[in-house]
């Protein structure tokens, strides 16, 4: 065993800090509302080639191996890049139309996506279908060289501000099983009859209701071929596996931050660090921390093997998210009556970042596949329990 | 990096489960719960045929020449078996500062024997003040002559009253720091003067009370330098807390393994509970405990292994977590066994009650927390 970054990878980690270090400055907290949306950003990102670098060098990418992307989501993330916009269409679109898209798609689409100028929303949340997602409704009708598509997706990020769309449609209402009868559809968002609706979540980042009223689209938007979505959408979270591996590092960042104040704060005269109980709170969470992080790197490792990790996978992700949550809590904690203050006061440490992360916290237990549904997948598939 | 085993560790693996499974019943090892010695003679030898005992030493003390990495295997092995007997203090506890401290002399004396299975070894360390440090060492030893004279008490010392030689820490100067003035001796455990007593204890694992007065021991059984015995224990405590991670690793594996076969055979409802969701939840839930441990383990036994700098606050961390992972596996294996898992007919218990033994050994979370937040900076 061997638990090393080589002398390159760690020379490629120092490269992508200085660069971020840069062009975002040390006190970068996100935008307006912490949030991570800059397509300024992603197209700079684009010119560095440093989108798609685990992408086939034949489609433009760089063909780093997994523990290179590790190292780099490790990065992105500590130095909180805002990188969301360009991040579905890097993580979920171009792998999968490198793998089953058709020769149009990957002309058109591929190399905007490595430039950054491209922000593709995902829409496969319906209003009935969250966890039972093949249960999903929104469908699409045959009518000559076009579908019509009709229904309603919800709690759809960027879907605002997307380009296009890439969305889970039913278009075969009489397959034998649910999951057989799902397309994706790669849409222009502009589409007469596509609409969206704000929707305002509590941590301040607006996630959209999308709307199909007979919206006419050609036959050419079908991804790969008809009736086969629910398996690229199950491939396709593969492909975000080894961006998930990363997602300690976020939290590092966040928990050093903590750290900082812990040691730099009086509190009753001393700093906070020296208070018994707020060690033991520290120290149990930097603990943890190291735990998710050896978890991201065994997903980085079996993914490189050539392995798809799905139960560790599930397990990473209910370990992440559960512990981003108590991380929250724990910043709050320490920064005491301060932890209260939001991002616009002058007295708010960190300009706020704690406050708003306690809010942003139950986001990831929640969404992409909630925490509840990861753990079944991990009894039934992982460890061969009964249905 | 690497996270695979070598083919070698596979095979280690394999084989030792293979024997464990074979030679080491679980009647065996309840019986040896309730054996004056705790130990099983015969197997003890079967082991020492295999070259375990001298699995990590040199070939020139007839050991096999393996590393750090392998004994962790093979440790997590026996903890996933569940082995009574004085494997751990013999070869953890013994062999390691022999080999990396003791004279040349010293080293043939007490490698060879070991690499047999001819000697049994205990270290003597925490006392009544139960602590894992420095400042816990109140033994004396006074020179005389040629001779150390040793008197106190050592408590929590695992299978001294089978042992034949006791390494015991002693203090030997009251120095600048706790640190300063520690010395270990080798101490033939016949020695006029040692007065031994098991405890019982929730783990059953033979731990003692012994009781050193006016003990003699030849200043040639001197294990390192005088007042400088502390680097040895201190290194001999990060071994062996990882390799007690190893220990309680397996038993977290074992303690799942045997859950999940329940819940998919015991039916209620007309259903295995194995079908629920709550049930599902709770063995998801014991997984992520055993999955996350192991690799823990891999990583601070790694760099204890290589050497590297800041390998105390890993195995800090790894014993941290594993510590109250074991404990969680087994309280939720005891659950979903419902009654039955309660019983001392029942395997699981073992393993709960170890869960606990092995939390204590070598510092429980409260402790390795500390020295996490020490590593903080806090």
């Amino acid at each position: 065993m061997d638990f090393q970054f080589t002398a390159q990878q760690e020379a490629f980690r120092q490269e992508i800090r200085d660069f971020l270090r840069q062009e975002l400055g040390p006190d970068w907290r996100g935008g307006k509302t912490h949030e991570m949306f800059s397509r300024e950003f992603s197209r700079k990102l684009g010119k560095k080639g440093w989108i798609g670098i685990g992408w086939p060098k034949e489609y433009g990418g760089l063909g780093r191996p997994h523990m290179d992307q590790l190292v780099f989501g490790e990065e992105m993330l500590y130095g909180r890049a805002p990188a969301a916009a360009h991040i579905l269409a890097q993580n979920m679109v171009g792998p999968t139309l490198i793998n089953v898209g058709s020769e149009e798609h990957k002309k058109k689409f591929l190399p905007m996506i490595l430039s950054g100028e491209v922000v593709f929303c995902l829409a496969y949340t319906e209003p009935q279908s969250g966890s039972d997602l093949a249960s999903l409704q929104t469908n699409a009708r045959a009518e000559g060289d076009y579908f019509i598509m009709n229904g309603q997706k919800t709690f759809i990020s960027f879907a605002g501000d997307a380009d296009y769309g890439w969305i889970g449609v039913r278009t075969d209402p009489n397959a034998p099983k649910k999951h057989r009868g799902i397309s994706i559809f790669i849409v222009d968002m502009k589409t007469p009859g596509i609409t969206t609706r704000k929707l305002d979540t509590m941590f301040d980042h607006t996630l959209y209701e999308v709307f199909f009223d007979d919206a006419k689209v050609h036959k050419s938007c079908v991804v790969g071929q008809l009736n086969q979505g629910w398996y690229y959408i199950t491939q396709a979270l593969d492909h975000e596996r080894v961006f998930m591996a990363a997602t300690i590092a976020g939290y590092q960042r966040i928990f050093d931050e903590i750290v900082e104040y812990a040691k730099s704060t009086k509190r009753d005269g001393k700093p906070i660090s020296k208070d018994p109980i707020v060690q033991q709170k520290l120290s149990e969470m930097a603990i943890e921390l190291h735990v998710g992080r050896l978890l991201g790197y065994r997903l980085a490792w079996l993914l490189e093997q050539g392995i798809v990790p799905y139960s560790e996978a599930s397990i990473s992700k209910v370990f992440t998210s559960e512990l981003e949550k108590r991380l929250g809590n724990l910043g709050m904690q320490v920064l005491g009556l301060y932890g209260q203050l939001q991002r616009g006061s002058p007295q708010a440490p960190y300009d706020g970042y704690l406050e708003w992360e306690y809010r942003f916290s139950p986001m990831q237990a929640v969404g992409g596949g909630a925490n509840e549904i990861q753990k079944i997948i991990i009894a039934i598939a992982g460890l061969g329990l009964p249905r | 990096m690497n996270l695979d085993l070598t083919e070698e560790q596979e095979m280690l693996r394999t084989s030792a489960r293979d024997f464990l499974t074979k030679e080491c019943p679980k009647t065996l090892v309840r019986k040896l719960e309730e054996d004056e010695k705790g130990y099983s003679p015969e197997l003890w030898q079967k082991m020492a045929e295999l070259g375990w005992m001298g699995l990590v030493l040199p070939e020139q003390y007839n050991g096999m020449g393996m590393g750090f990495m392998d004994l962790v295997i093979l440790l997590q092995e026996m903890g996933r078996n569940i082995l009574p007997g004085p494997f751990f203090s013999t070869v953890v506890m013994g062999s390691l500062p022999i080999l990396h401290a003791g004279t040349e002399a010293q080293k043939k004396e007490f490698l060879l024997k070991i690499a047999k299975g001819d000697a049994i070894l205990a270290l003597a360390f925490t006392e009544p003040s139960a602590r894992y440090d420095a400042a816990g060492v109140e033994t004396k030893a006074v020179a005389q002559g040629d001779s150390f004279i040793i008197n106190g008490t050592k408590l929590f010392v695992e299978n001294a009253h089978i042992a034949d030689y006791i390494i015991c820490v002693t203090r030997t100067k009251k120095g600048t720091t706790p640190e300063d003035g520690i010395t270990l001796f080798l101490v033939d455990a016949k020695s006029p003067g040692i007065k031994c007593e098991v405890m019982p204890t929730i783990g059953a694992d033979k731990l003692c009370e012994v009781v050193f007065k006016n003990v003699k021991v030849p200043k040639s059984n001197m294990l390192g330098k005088l007042h400088e015995g502390w680097p040895v224990m201190a290194k001999t405590l990060e071994y062996a807390t990882i390799a007690k991670c190893a220990e309680m690793v397996g038993g977290q594996e074992a303690a799942l393994e045997m859950t999940l076969a329940y819940v998919k055979e015991r039916v209620q409802y007309g259903k295995p509970i194995g079908s629920f969701q709550v049930i599902q939840h709770y063995c998801a839930n014991m997984w992520m405990n055993v999955e996350t441990s192991r690799d823990i383990l891999y990583k601070a036994a790694w760099n204890v292994a290589e050497g590297l700098p800041g390998s105390a606050s890993e195995v800090a961390v790894a014993k941290g977590w594993i510590n109250e992972a074991y404990k969680f596996v087994t309280e939720r294996a005891v659950q979903c066994h419902g009654a039955i898992g309660t019983t001392r007919d029942h395997d699981i218990g073992l393993y709960y009650r170890r869960a606990k033994s092995g939390e204590l050994a070598f510092g429980d979370t409260d402790f390795q927390k500390e020295l996490v937040a020490q590593k903080l900076g806090l």
